[in-house]
């Protein structure tokens, strides 16, 4: 997966992408899936649903689907006080907020310098994957948006 | 797409499905010249523009099919039942066609000569423009040519099955050429010559099946004598001069003519086409969508502005909200379509049913123009076919059985549209065979779905919705028709996902009535505002029955039992269900003061346990998207007009978990209403405290005696309790599990014996010995307990005595091993549903084969249809026929009069007894004894000589 993107990117040249943090590792995810980001809102408790789904907000009137990233990638829960930033996406046709700490730049990356994920990553990350960047401070993690929206329902 | 072709689609699919009704209904007026004009249009207009477009296949076909109906709107061929076949064939491969062409914007290949060759045959047989002919006729001739054809199709119409008219399959041989005529055939057995415009070839192909027309007699035939298959000459139509009945104005089926007709028919449809107008799905929901913002946002107006007594912004905001309402309401029309447009493929669904079964099948449709939401309507167009094809394919009888039952040959199915109250009623009839309910009544019990005792008791109603129950089917077999996998449970669901409900009513050997109720409109709906847990909910107003407030007043009606708890609701006993429970929402204990949304939830009412109940407001349903769409207890969500998030609350799903209740459990509980009516005895029964929170009860005929035992001679042996009673070993079993025996001195014992055994059940308290009208409300299948019911106001357990026995003495009921009671077949006639399901495991425990009957009346119904037995039971007092009369009757019968009968009943006196004798009973006891019962049977059995 991530050697395809490898590969169509490489000959396109680079890829522009959103890039946020959770805890200390920051991600990306492509900015043409990006519709909007958000400071904190207010969001709605809906009981019973997965622990990673949030909630949801109202975004000028549209329902919006909070997920909470640190749940979906085994990451503690943000320390109280700590309000998440939202980034918005759109997927098969509803609309998805991520929740995350920080909201970084939009980072240009060149096709061939993003490698495939390395082995030891951790199974839950592995499987939103998409490659790895390195960077002067640290990896930049890429994720495939539609892994990040595959929760468990049967475990609900 | 192409713009072009999506017109043409577009265009072409609603002409096309107006083509199925259109054709079928010329089957059935087969002279309405104006129907086949219109038909005539549509395809002439298909046929044009895919010229136009380059869709050669398309065009074929539609040339053919023009070229048939051109024919007969000429009056040279007749329509007829075959030929409208071939027709819809033609249609329906010009929908593939056409639906190939949406998905791929080509044309698919394929081979369509068979088709186009029965249309060529069609083709071939009208008749010709002799224009050489002597005889060629003047347009008056014409006309009258025209008129008889009308009236022998008239005629053949009249007959009762399928006619075509007249036919003669004359021998090549037979064939002479008169005159212009291509040919003429004289009818040797009648004299008469008629001329057939038919080659050689085609008289040698019609095999059997009749073609059209051609008799063509210049007037009327004398009488009809017509026979279906043309193969006696019976018709006496008089001698024929002039053939043909091409008029001479042939009209090339080309272009040149089209926009004439075209413009004429267009003038025509002018008034119509300028009140509608076709608009794009997509833009009119578009258009709810903000109309459904505006609500929202005029709902934050009002709330702002009413916070603020004195604004400017009152006024404005007053017009807004009326405009606003308005709105609302004009573009929810613009939702609502008739009812009509779900039905319209039913016609020719009906009939290829009827085609493919031999059936005779009619459809009536009323209230066709019944509206409702769009939404509503996509929702039940499945269900609807799926029914309609369960009565054509289950319920109507072939054409000799329905004759033979009395029946007009033709069955009809009857649908029936209608509003009522904020829903649509929608009934799907038939006068078919119905179901019988016995059957049904068996098929649940053989599937588990209930237990046999119980399911003796249930009424006609209840029965029937297990055939709502995944995977039941009473059909004999599944037919490709019906098809596997859309059975009534996903009628059921699809119905009830929508908000409907749906019940279904027979009478065996009449027919069967589906009556579906669906509520108007889902996208903006009234709902009720909730709190529960410091979190605010919305409840569809739809679903909501009464609201209850709980208070210091009220509270005294909530009974517990055995941790399920209840409202006592007038005459009701409603099942509670705490909404923060079911959403785990965490909350302290019940505040003092709450709320209950008293529910209807299918036939059930059950009561949701709410803190707050804040006001109603018509809210915008959202929908929750995928990752929550699977959880059962949400029906959507909105934004109120702070901007909140709330999630609307689905009762139904909320409920169905709450009480797991499967619908064959809704059935057997459903008696939730005190109908003192159906049980006619009271009972006495002894009332205690078990030591739990509950009171319970049993009957008082089956205690033998009540005792209190000193705590100190309570012994334990075996881990189990004991005490030396009366020269033997009691066994004592607590009423409750967390009794401590020897807590109270003396222990209340009740002792139950049985068979010389006895065993005693420690209470805490003996209560009352009471009178009661015993029935049991709700079926809560826990070991032990035969159910709930009301007595003296309070909800009270009735205890199943034979559990407590069979804990106490394992082999209690053992005895059965010993004696081979075979199939002993015995009746039991009782009209107290208790006591027949109290009585009646006794017996079986004791081997004995037991049907039941709740009247006089009804046994005697079972042994007027042929049911045999063993020995008869019968209680005495029961409404329509009791004891007495039951016994009179029955030995007043030669075929039943030496069967053992014997009387169980309260009734004690010296007097009834003697009365009993009189009638005819062999023996007589007093209510309940075990013991006598089971050795009066043995008795009763051994004279009557069969196995006991």
């Amino acid at each position: 997966m991530s050697a395809a993107i490898g590969a169509t990117t490489s000959g396109h040249g680079s890829v522009e992408y959103v890039t946020f943090r959770l805890a200390d590792q920051w991600l990306g995810i492509p900015v043409l899936l990006v519709q909007e980001v958000l400071l904190a809102q207010r969001i709605a408790l809906v009981p019973r649903t997965p622990a990673e789904v949030a909630g949801f907000l109202n975004l000028r009137g549209q329902i919006v689907t909070a997920v909470e990233l640190r749940t979906r990638l085994g990451l503690p829960a943000r320390a109280a006080g700590e309000a998440p930033m939202n980034v918005v996406v759109r997927h098969e046709g509803e609309l998805f907020s991520l929740l995350v700490d920080e909201v970084g730049d939009v980072l240009s990356v060149d096709g061939a310098a993003v490698e495939p994920p390395p082995p030891t990553l951790d199974p839950t990350w592995r499987q939103a994957c998409a490659g790895i960047v390195r960077r002067e401070r640290g990896l930049l993690v890429v994720v495939h948006v539609h892994a990040l929206l595959r929760l468990d329902l049967a475990a609900a | 797409m192409d713009d072009l072709l999506r017109d043409f689609l577009t265009e072409s699919a609603e002409n096309l499905q107006k083509l199925d009704q259109d054709l079928i209904e010329l089957e059935q007026r087969p002279h309405d010249l104006a129907l086949v004009h219109s038909i005539f249009r549509t395809i002439h207009t298909i046929k044009g523009t895919c010229g136009f477009i380059g869709l050669p296949r398309l065009e074929v076909l539609a040339h053919v099919t023009e070229s048939v109906l051109g024919a007969v709107r000429e009056g040279r061929l007749m329509v007829v039942p075959s030929m409208i076949s071939d027709i819809l064939q033609s249609v329906d491969t010009i929908k593939a066609i056409q639906g190939e062409l949406e998905r791929s914007e080509t044309e698919p290949a394929g081979d369509d000569t068979a088709l186009l060759g029965s249309l060529q045959a069609w083709m071939d047989c009208a008749t010709t423009p002799v224009s050489n002919s002597p005889m060629a006729p003047t347009p008056a001739a014409v006309r009258a040519i025209m008129a008889s054809n009308a009236q022998a199709q008239a005629i053949c119409a009249s007959t009762p099955t399928e006619v075509s008219p007249p036919v003669f399959t004359p021998e090549p041989d037979e064939l002479e050429l008169v005159g212009g005529a291509r040919g003429t055939f004289e009818d040797f057995s009648t004299g008469e010559v008629l001329a057939i415009h038919a080659d050689a070839g085609m008289v040698a192909r019609s095999t059997g099946e009749s073609r059209a027309v051609l008799g063509t007699p210049l007037s009327a035939p004398a009488d009809a004598g017509i026979s279906p298959d043309g193969t006696d000459a019976a018709p006496t139509l008089p001698p024929v001069q002039a053939v043909t009945a091409a008029p001479t104005v042939a009209t090339p089926p080309n272009a040149p003519e089209a926009p004439r007709t075209e413009s004429a028919s267009g003038e025509a449809r002018g008034s119509i086409a300028d009140s509608s107008l076709r608009v794009n799905v997509t833009l009119l929901d578009k258009l709810m969508n903000l109309v459904g913002e505006l609500v929202l946002a005029r709902n934050q107006l009002i709330q702002l502005s009413a916070a603020d007594d004195d604004s400017v912004y009152a006024a404005p905001v007053q017009h807004l909200n009326r405009v606003t309402t308005d709105l609302q309401e004009a573009v929810m029309r613009t939702r609502m379509q008739a009812i009509g447009g779900a039905w319209s493929k039913l016609p020719r669904l009906v009939r290829d049913l009827a085609k493919a079964s031999g059936k005779q099948l009619a459809l009536e449709m009323h209230g066709a123009e019944t509206e409702l939401d769009r939404q509503i309507l996509q929702a039940i167009q499945d269900p609807l076919t799926h029914m309609v094809r369960n009565s054509a394919d289950h319920g109507v009888e072939l054409p000799d059985v329905r004759r033979s039952a009395g029946k007009p040959e033709q069955g009809t199915i009857r649908l029936n549209a209608y509003h009522e109250g904020g829903h649509v009623i929608l009934e799907i009839a038939d006068d078919g065979a119905g179901i019988s309910v016995e059957k049904v009544r068996r098929k649940a019990v053989e599937r588990g779905l209930v237990p046999a005792d119980v399911a003796a008791t249930l009424s006609e109603a209840q029965v029937f919705r297990f055939i709502f129950e995944p995977g039941f089917s009473t059909a004999e077999k599944i037919t490709n028709v019906s098809g596997r996998g859309v059975g009534m449970d996903v009628v059921r669901s699809n119905i009830e996902k929508i908000g409907g409900t749906v019940e279904l009513s027979s009478r065996e050997g009449r027919g069967t009535t589906v009556r579906v109720k669906i509520p108007l409109t889902l996208a903006i709906i009234s709902a009720l505002l909730v709190g529960s847990a410091s979190e605010v909910f919305a409840i569809p107003q739809i679903g909501v029955v009464e609201l209850v407030r709980v208070n210091d007043e009220v509270r005294h009606r909530i009974e517990e039992v055995q941790g399920a708890r209840f409202f006592r609701l007038r005459d009701t006993l409603l099942p509670l269900v705490s909404l923060a429970e079911r959403l785990v929402l965490s909350t302290t204990s019940l505040p003092d003061e709450y709320n209950i949304i008293v529910c209807q939830v299918g036939e059930l009412r059950v009561g949701l346990v709410v803190d707050e109940v804040f006001d109603t407001q018509e809210i915008v349903v959202k929908p929750v998207g995928r990752l929550v769409k699977h959880l059962p207890v949400y029906a959507g969500c909105t934004i109120l007009g702070d901007g909140r998030v709330i999630m609307i609350l689905d009762t139904t799903g909320i409920a169905n978990e709450a009480l797991a209740v499967t619908h064959a459990e809704q059935a057997a509980g459903a008696a939730t209403e005190l109908d003192a009516s159906e049980d006619g005895a009271t009972e006495s029964v002894l009332v205690y405290d078990a030591g739990s929170t509950a009171l319970q009860a049993v009957p008082l005929s089956l205690v033998a005696r009540l005792e209190e035992i000193p705590a100190d001679q309570i012994e334990e042996a075996d881990g189990r309790a004991l005490v030396q009673y009366r020269g033997a070993l009691l066994p004592l079993l607590p009423a409750s599990a967390a009794m401590d025996l020897r807590a109270r001195n003396p222990r209340p014992v009740i002792v139950f014996t049985d068979n010389g055994r006895s065993m005693g059940v420690a209470v805490d308290e003996i209560r009352d010995i009471v009178d009661a009208r015993l029935t049991l409300d709700q079926a809560t299948h826990r070991p032990g307990v035969l159910g709930v019911c009301v007595i003296g106001g309070r909800a009270t357990e009735i205890i199943d005595t034979n559990h407590f026995l069979r804990q106490a003495f394992g082999d209690w009921f053992a005895p059965a091993a010993q004696l081979q009671r075979g199939d002993t077949h015995v009746l039991l006639v009782d009209d107290s549903r208790f006591f027949l399901s109290l009585i009646a495991p006794v017996l079986r425990g004791a081997g004995y084969k037991v049907s039941t009957a709740s009247d006089g009346r009804d046994a005697l119904t079972y042994l007027e249809r042929g049911d045999r037995y063993d020995i008869i039971i019968s209680d005495i007092d029961m409404p329509a026929v009791d004891g007495f009369a039951l016994a009179r009757e029955i030995r007043a019968n030669p075929a039943w009069s030496d069967v053992p009968l014997l009387a169980l009943t309260g009734r004690s006196t010296p007097a009834d007894r003697e009365r009993a004798r009189a009638c005819g009973f062999d023996e007589f006891l007093v209510k309940f004894d075990r013991e006598a019962v089971l050795s009066a049977l043995q008795r009763l059995a051994a004279t009557a000589g069969v196995p006991a």
